[in-house]
């Protein structure tokens, strides 16, 4: 009945384990509580769960991203702390058995269910705004992508309290995957937790694909479109082009683990090698999935607070461009020791290494963007120049592991680790932290508080020298990624000093929710009444904060790059229209949510072998997607009469905050 | 392999980092104690050097101009409208394209020169060691002398060796870092390496590879010694009582973790081929069944 599922599944005895599990069962629990203490069950229901508002959507995937980074920095602070304690004789706090699980889910989570729905949520927000669209192309399908992502994000939670998680890395090399090396549940919740993420992420890249290029408004040609926009236009087509190698690898592995297929063992025919190509075919297109839109953010924040048009804006769309295309050519780079010939390695070195230029001209377009502007220090112009700095050190390390034989000696060590760390956090995280900041007003309404804004930035750029400087120290020494446990006494003091590291990043974080706290309990002196508080210079900052359900009343036409600067050098911003129209905007939908809820069903009765479930819920998401289909009232109209009162409000408002008062409040 | 110095190498840079760094001897990769390793290190402080090239203006540039053009200061030139100039285009286009073109030259060279299955000429003989990772230690058979051991790799310094590497489970990686290269350990399949430690010592080698619970206890002494030394070791070897045959590799595949240092003075011949052959050959179910030709398993599977 149910399957392999018993109650010996939960770790009853290990008092870490249980201490994590308690603590988010009581949050919850806690969360469940206030909601239904304060009777918000159908506000949450009718206005966010069922939500096709591409804004609604995009705020959960941020909540989404907040929750997960939270718990993939507390695998991290595990990590550094084993890792501090585990010399010689003394054997930490972690058996090894939980130090890989952790490392693993830290990984995943990280990258799938922290980076990813971090992007999807500013990408929903802001991609239609930016490009004058009242939507995406196909809400409905915009709910399923982020339902179907909560469901692997809960599968990964789940595995917490109930079983497993994989102990193979997120890389998940088999043969090590393989049944015969991990026969228990752990694979299995990493293999559908990223199953059903990837399969959300190739939905969300399609919708946004013919979203830009299909939704633009009048005037906006593909070398107007905002850089933003541009980084996710190639993002959704890196998405597009490798998220199914990743989909189809998975399935291989399940086939493998279900029904004893050799797809990927090391006996009967299989062959391990093939697993790991297909992944980092998948894989390194990932890096630049998550790297590249934060490319975007940066691109908007330096134009905006220079106050100056971006610098190269063709060379910096051609370099993304190069930058999308040669990603697809460089995978051998992760696996140089392999053993592949010396022509292959080279070759996959030098493509490697030729990346760097598009990238390189990007970076330089920034400075020079910066050079003769009016750069206003806001918060999200530091987390920009952290970034600069600290990615072209990093990109550097990069390039050096771009030649084979360097890489034969750093290749799996911790100089590895600190290098795609340096990418991944001053690269993608800054940017997304810097986006956040940028884009907040326009999100809620009001502006964050910079003084504590700045402390975070300075928590995390001093812990992330301190927590990661180390580890390419120790790479260099021979230290190897993953050790649960090492006797090399020479590796202890850098390890401390990485550990020191991460508590101020923890730091960092903390300030990062204080500064949310404080800024929200201060919202009423930061009101963001214009809709415009930087002097913006893309569409997205013509619309109020927080826009209106539809965004614009008028659909804007567009004469130039930043045609929101060249508005108002035309003095054509805000402009009353002639009359307004009835506008038709998608009908809120449960269909995705329920989908979600039977999708983490399969999944979990896949994981634990209950086929019964596993089919019930499979066969309840085919129907509801049966009956979405026949459902015929999937948009509603708002009368023009309703579009002028809201609108007429928002002028009201405008005028109001032109001559300093700010006594209405938003609508 | 001869040593040939590298045009681009930086003596200066080199003496400097491993002054800082390398002096109290610990750090391995920079401080290498055979000519692969050196040859290595030489190509990351090369690299690393030509990339300074870019990276030190990137940061000075990315420190300086957010002070010099900041908007409180209404002194500095504001030109909004410059967006472009054919002239910076070009060197940022091809400045990096030439970094990228000289380092594209090492890459290629060096992975070349340094390819990990090419054998290193010294005019001696090398010595052959069969390298095989197991769940979890390191076995390593040397066929020409007739001994294997457990976890503990002794040789003669200033003589080549050379390396087959297999793997009775996932995969590893094997790794001595202060020799240079590490190569991977796949099962059914034979990987090559050629390393050479300059002068006796005690070098330490790994796994740089996670394969599982006791990963972090696959590493082991990696010894250098004289030749009469290592005659002396080898003597030692073949005095203990333990053999490897087929029913003692059997009991030695039982997952274990930190094995202790075991030797064998006999090891029945063949014995590798016949556990990259059992992977070749489908399935663990065929390991007892010697391969139809002892060797062709690994040349159909991994050496080229």
């Amino acid at each position: 009945m149910l399957g392999k599922l018993t109650l010996s599944a939960i770790p009853f005895h290990d008092p870490i384990v249980m201490g994590a599990v308690s603590g988010s069962v009581l949050l919850g629990a806690a969360i469940v509580a206030l909601i239904t203490c304060y009777g918000k069950w159908g506000y949450l229901w009718n206005e966010w769960l069922t939500s096709l508002d591409h804004k609604r959507i995009g705020v959960m995937y941020l909540v989404l991203a907040l929750v997960m980074l939270l718990r993939g920095l507390s695998d991290a602070v595990m990590m550094r702390a084993q890792q501090a304690l585990a010399v010689g004789g003394s054997h930490g706090f972690l058996p090894p058995e939980h130090f890989d699980q952790i490392f693993t889910a830290h990984g995943t989570i990280m990258i799938i269910f922290m980076a990813m729905p971090f992007i999807a949520g500013l990408m929903n927000i802001i991609v239609p705004q930016q490009i004058g669209a009242r939507d995406v192309a196909f809400p409905f399908l915009n709910s399923l992508s982020l339902w179907l992502t909560v469901a692997g994000a809960l599968l990964v939670m789940v595995s917490l309290g109930v079983g497993e998680f994989s102990k193979a890395g997120w890389s998940g090399y088999s043969p090590l995957t393989e049944k015969l090396f991990s026969p228990g549940t752990g694979v299995d919740y990493w293999d559908w937790a990223i199953q059903i993420a990837g399969i959300a992420s190739l939905m969300s890249a399609i919708n946004f694909f013919v979203t830009i290029l299909r939704m633009r408004a009048p005037g906006m040609n593909l070398m107007r479109m905002p850089l933003f926009t541009w980084a996710v236009f190639f993002t959704t087509v890196l998405m597009i082009c490798s998220f199914p190698v990743l989909t189809v690898s998975l399935a291989m592995l399940s086939l493998d683990r279900y029904l004893g297929m050799h797809f990927f063992s090391n006996t009967f025919g299989g062959n391990i090698m093939m697993y790991v190509n297909l992944f980092w075919m998948w894989g390194h297109p990932e890096v630049y999935i998550v790297i590249l839109p934060a490319f975007g953010i940066f691109s908007e924040i330096v134009a905006t607070f220079s106050a100056k048009r971006l610098f190269g804006y063709k060379s910096l769309v051609y370099a993304t461009g190069a930058i999308t295309l040669f990603s697809f050519g460089v995978w051998l780079h992760h696996f140089f020791t392999m053993g592949a010939g010396p022509d292959v390695n080279a070759v996959f070195g030098i493509t490697t290494m030729i990346i760097a230029v598009p990238t390189g001209v990007k970076i330089f377009n920034w400075l020079f963007t910066m050079y003769r502007g009016r750069v206003r220090l806001t918060v999200p112009m530091y987390w920009t120049l952290g970034f600069i700095v600290s990615f072209t050190l990093g990109g550097a390390t990069g390039v050096l592991m771009g030649v084979p034989p360097a890489d034969f000696v750093v290749h799996n060590s911790l100089f590895l680790v600190a290098h795609f760390h340096t990418m991944l956090i001053t690269g993608a995280l800054f940017g997304l932290v810097a986006g956040y900041s940028y884009w907040f007003p326009k999100i809620t309404g009001f502006r964050l508080n910079e003084k504590w804004g700045k402390r975070a930035f300075f928590f995390w750029l001093a812990g992330f020298y301190l927590a990661f400087g180390p580890l390419y120290l120790l790479g260099l020494m021979g230290m190897p990624r993953r050790m649960w446990h090492y006797s090399n006494p020479a590796w202890h003091p850098w390890l401390v000093v990485a550990a020191c590291g991460t508590a101020l990043i923890v730091i960092g974080t903390f300030l990062l929710i204080v500064q949310l706290v404080v800024s929200y309990r201060e919202r009423k002196d930061n009101l963001d009444l214009t809709g415009d508080p930087y002097d913006g210079r893309t569409l997205e900052w013509v619309t109020s904060s927080p826009p209106p359900v539809y965004n614009f009343a008028e659909i804007p036409v567009v004469h130039d790059i930043d045609a929101l600067a060249d508005m108002k050098e035309r003095g054509e911003v805000h402009k009353r229209p002639a009359r307004y129209h009835d506008i038709e905007i998608p009908e809120n939908s449960g269909a995705g949510f329920l989908i979600g809820v039977l999708t983490f069903c399969s999944g979990f009765a896949l994981v634990w072998y209950i086929w019964w479930l596993a089919a019930a819920s499979a066969a309840g998401v085919v129907l509801i997607v049966i009956a979405r289909s026949f459902d015929d009232h999937t948009h509603r109209i708002i009368p023009a009469s309703e579009i002028e009162r809201i609108e007429e409000n928002r002028y009201r408002q405008l005028e109001a905050a032109r001559s300093g008062r700010s006594e209405i409040s938003p609508a | 392999m001869r040593e040939k110095r590298n045009i681009f190498f930086l003596p200066a840079v080199s003496l400097l980092v491993s002054g800082l760094l390398g002096g109290c001897g610990k750090v391995a990769i920079l401080n290498p104690a055979g000519p692969i390793g050196r040859a290595e290190r030489d190509l990351i402080l090369t690299a690393l050097g030509l990339m300074m090239i870019v990276v030190v203006p990137v940061i000075l540039m990315a420190l300086w101009f957010p002070r010099r053009y900041s908007a409180s200061r209404k002194d500095a030139a504001y030109t909004p409208k410059w967006t472009r100039s054919a002239k910076l285009e070009l060197i940022v286009w091809l400045v990096p394209i030439a970094i990228v073109t000289t380092l594209g030259h090492l890459a290629w060279s060096g992975a070349h020169r340094l390819d990990p299955f090419r054998p290193m000429d010294r005019g001696v003989k090398p010595v052959n060691v069969e390298v095989v990772a197991m769940d979890w230690k390191w076995l390593f058979i040397y066929p020409d002398q007739d001994i294997a051991v457990i976890n503990k790799l002794v040789f003669p310094a200033g003589t080549p060796l050379s390396f087959r590497i297999t793997s009775d489970t996932v995969v590893n990686s094997f790794f001595i870092p202060r020799l240079g290269s590490q190569m991977y350990a796949m099962a059914g399949m034979v990987s090559r390496l050629h390393l050479l430690a300059d002068k006796p010592g005690l070098y330490y080698g790994q796994s740089q590879q996670f394969s599982g619970k006791g990963y972090a206890g696959m590493h082991f002494e990696a010894r250098a010694v004289s030749a009469a030394r290592f005659k002396d070791w080898l003597e030692n070897v073949r005095r203990s009582p333990d053999r490897l045959d087929a029913v003692r590799f059997k009991k030695l595949e039982k997952p274990s973790i930190d094995a202790p240092v075991t030797y064998f003075s006999n090891v029945e011949p063949g014995l590798f081929d016949r556990i990259v052959g059992s992977f070749v050959n489908m399935g663990p179910m065929a390991k007892a069944r010697p391969p139809v030709r002892p060797g062709v398993a690994g040349a159909v599977a991994g050496v080229r």
